[in-house]
């Protein structure tokens, strides 16, 4: 790995398996032994397709899970603790102060008649000690430096803000009680390109002054290419590859990160045609017997729709789950 | 492009009023949606109409579809200006000119079965009278979106479909009418990547097999660049520049073109390119700044850009940009 290699380990999550149970059709499996790491000022993207369990393995690491999902297995490690074995209290003051969220379309959930600078300073007196509140005007005033909103705009309401001032008020709100670890879920999604590259400009940076660790998750490869230094491919609840940023682009192994790749334009290659997956991804309450990319997949062979292919070790830093590239 | 375009637009302007003038005393305030934009349309083109929220895409599209009254200019349709048509002229001629929308979340009628929803146009038309004629051009319009086989799909509903399925239903429903043109707003931003390639090149076919032209609205360039001929970027309400897709992608004019170029994801960490992060947003399209409109957030602007508005100008074959430094 490059940039962060050697730095501390932030965050290790180790086989975890996420379940959502259902009133007829038993458990349906949405995560299924999923593990990554997360160092000091890595920029982690996960990626994959719209129901591939990306957001769910996020809301898991931060036991956010509806009254219907529930971790079976995995453990959790932030900073040597394992955040399964937490109670509910201890959970709590993790949330935020370590490790904040920034969820799907938030900057749209701001209250619309409150100050935007109010909505901050909440989140930071919630998670404040009695004697930092005090103080917490003033954190207003350098969360918005930091995310670069002009201090004078902290008594203005969310409407007057643009899409983009509201995603990076959503970013100062995340930032309030310093976490070492933030979670963006699809932060760019409803933006132009020109306020992305804003967002992304002030992600990187923000890795560079205060160390702090992002995941991004994305459908968006573009975005990953652009920020990330490690990513992870979820595919029907699976890992399907996990590897550093310029392996992953240049050398990837796993059929589906290879499709994916292929199906994304690029503007400095263009192609007669885009390619497209044939199919679409499955269901959990049906998910196939084997590899849950094979009924997809070009490379398919027999044994890939009966058994379910393990994760296998190609690199120091780089894994896929495929029968394809197992070591003998 | 052949000798005639199908659709030749001129000087085109949509001002809405948002404050109207009190006794004379105060001035009338307009939103400048869209403030003099001029292109050309050639049969079975493509031509990508690329810039950021509210540059005036889609109001431009709504004004073309006639759902919009131009306030000046003009729009020549098939030889037709239709700024001038009556309501029933105005219906006949959106049978050649459809619109493919957004969301096909929300496009689609969750009460009807598909075969309804592609046959309401040829209902609304007055077009095949009989039940079986209907079925058969539907029939035929769910294939040619790539809806095979049609007997499949004519008695589902549109929550039993995939998302990819339900924009070829939007296109099916565009079809059935057999248009000459297509105006397509944003029509694989919702869709998953894995499948928008293949609603792009549906669109492809329908150029080469039909012969239709299509107008291709994004914010995308990058997906644009995979399919359009020609490209025009927007700024507030007017395109600053046009021309030949790999032209401009290769070497844009315009210093709005280069920055917005430069800000688009390259999937490939080698290649991180310097961006030309253009800061803040799009200035209020209801007090337009003086000169030229970019000039605020120009990283190259000058003292001339102040007092003068800069033209379309050409600066190689079929390219052309508006802006003061390549005049």
């Amino acid at each position: 790995m490059s940039r962060v290699d050697g730095a501390p380990l932030l965050l290790d999550v180790r086989d975890l398996s996420i379940d959502f149970s259902t009133h007829d059709q038993g458990a349906m499996h949405a995560v299924e032994n999923v593990s990554f790491m997360l160092r000091e000022g890595e920029v982690l993207g996960v990626v994959g397709e719209s129901g591939c369990g990306k957001t769910t393995a996020m809301l898991g690491i931060l036991r956010l899970l509806p009254v219907t999902g529930r971790i079976v297995s995995g453990e959790i490690l932030f900073g040597g603790r394992d955040l399964l074995a937490l109670s509910e209290s201890e959970m709590a003051d993790v949330r935020w102060k370590d490790i904040a969220m920034i969820f799907q379309g938030a900057m749209n959930a701001l209250n619309p008649v409150h100050r935007v600078g109010d909505q901050i300073a909440e989140a930071y007196v919630q998670h404040a000690s009695k004697a930092d509140r005090a103080s917490a005007d003033e954190r207003v005033c350098r969360l918005l430096d930091m995310v670069g909103i002009s201090r004078n705009r902290k008594n203005q309401y969310p409407h007057q803000y643009s899409g983009g001032m509201r995603q990076r008020a959503m970013i100062a709100m995340a930032l309030a009680c310093t976490p070492q670890v933030v979670i963006a879920d699809e932060p760019t999604t409803a933006l132009d390109v020109m306020v992305q590259a804003q967002i992304l400009e002030l992600l990187k940076s923000l890795c560079d002054s205060i160390g702090v660790a992002i995941i991004v998750v994305t459908h968006d490869l573009g975005v990953v290419a652009e920020v990330c230094d490690s990513v992870l491919v979820m595919y029907g609840g699976i890992a399907a590859e996990y590897a550093d940023v310029d392996t992953l682009f240049n050398a990837a192994q796993h059929p589906y990160t290879r499709l994916l790749l292929d199906a994304f334009p690029d503007l400095t290659r263009p192609k007669d045609r885009l390619t497209s997956i044939p199919g679409y991804p499955p269901r959990l309450n049906a998910l196939p017997p084997g590899c849950r990319f094979a009924p997809r997949c070009p490379a398919a062979f027999d044994r890939c729709h009966v058994e379910q292919p393990g994760l296998s070790q190609l690199g120091r830093f780089h894994s896929a789950s495929c029968f394809l590239v197992e070591p003998k | 492009m052949s000798a005639t375009p199908i659709l030749q637009v001129q000087d085109l302007c949509k001002w809405f009023l948002v404050k109207k003038s009190r006794l004379g005393r105060t001035p009338q305030l307009f939103v400048h949606a869209v403030d003099g934009v001029s292109f050309e349309l050639g049969r079975g083109d493509v031509l990508a109409l690329v810039g950021e929220s509210g540059c005036g895409k889609s109001t431009l599209a709504l004004t073309l579809m006639g759902l919009e009254a131009p306030t000046t200019g003009s729009i020549v349709f098939e030889g037709r200006n239709i700024a001038r048509l009556k309501r029933q002229e105005l219906k006949a001629m959106r049978l050649h000119m459809q619109m493919i929308f957004q969301d096909p979340y929300e496009s689609l009628n969750p009460l009807m079965n598909i075969g309804d929803i592609v046959a309401e146009p040829l209902v609304v038309h007055r077009l095949a009278r009989t039940k079986a004629e209907r079925l058969e051009r539907v029939r035929r319009a769910l294939e040619g979106a790539g809806l095979k086989p049609a007997d499949v799909y004519v008695h589902r509903r549109p929550h039993e479909l995939s998302g990819g399925q339900r924009q070829r239903v939007v296109i099916a429903g565009a079809l059935v009418l057999e248009p000459t043109v297509l105006l397509a707003d944003e029509p694989v931003s919702m869709l998953d990547v894995s499948i928008r390639a293949d609603i792009l090149n549906l669109l492809g076919e329908l150029r080469e097999s039909r012969g239709i032209s299509v107008l291709f609205i994004t914010h995308d360039l990058a997906t644009a660049g995979y399919f359009a001929d020609r490209v025009a970027v927007m700024y507030l309400g007017r395109i600053v520049e046009i021309g030949p897709i790999h032209e401009v992608v290769d070497a844009p004019a315009h210093p709005y073109a280069q920055a917005l170029l430069s800000v688009i994801p390259v999937p490939n960490p080698r290649q991180r390119r310097q961006h030309i992060i253009l800061q803040g947003d799009p200035p209020n399209p209801i007090d337009l700044p003086q000169g030229c409109r970019f000039r605020p957030r120009c990283p190259v602007a000058f003292d001339r850009c102040a007092q003068v508005d800069p033209p379309l100008v050409t600066v190689g074959d079929g390219h052309a940009a508006a802006c003061l430094r390549v005049a």
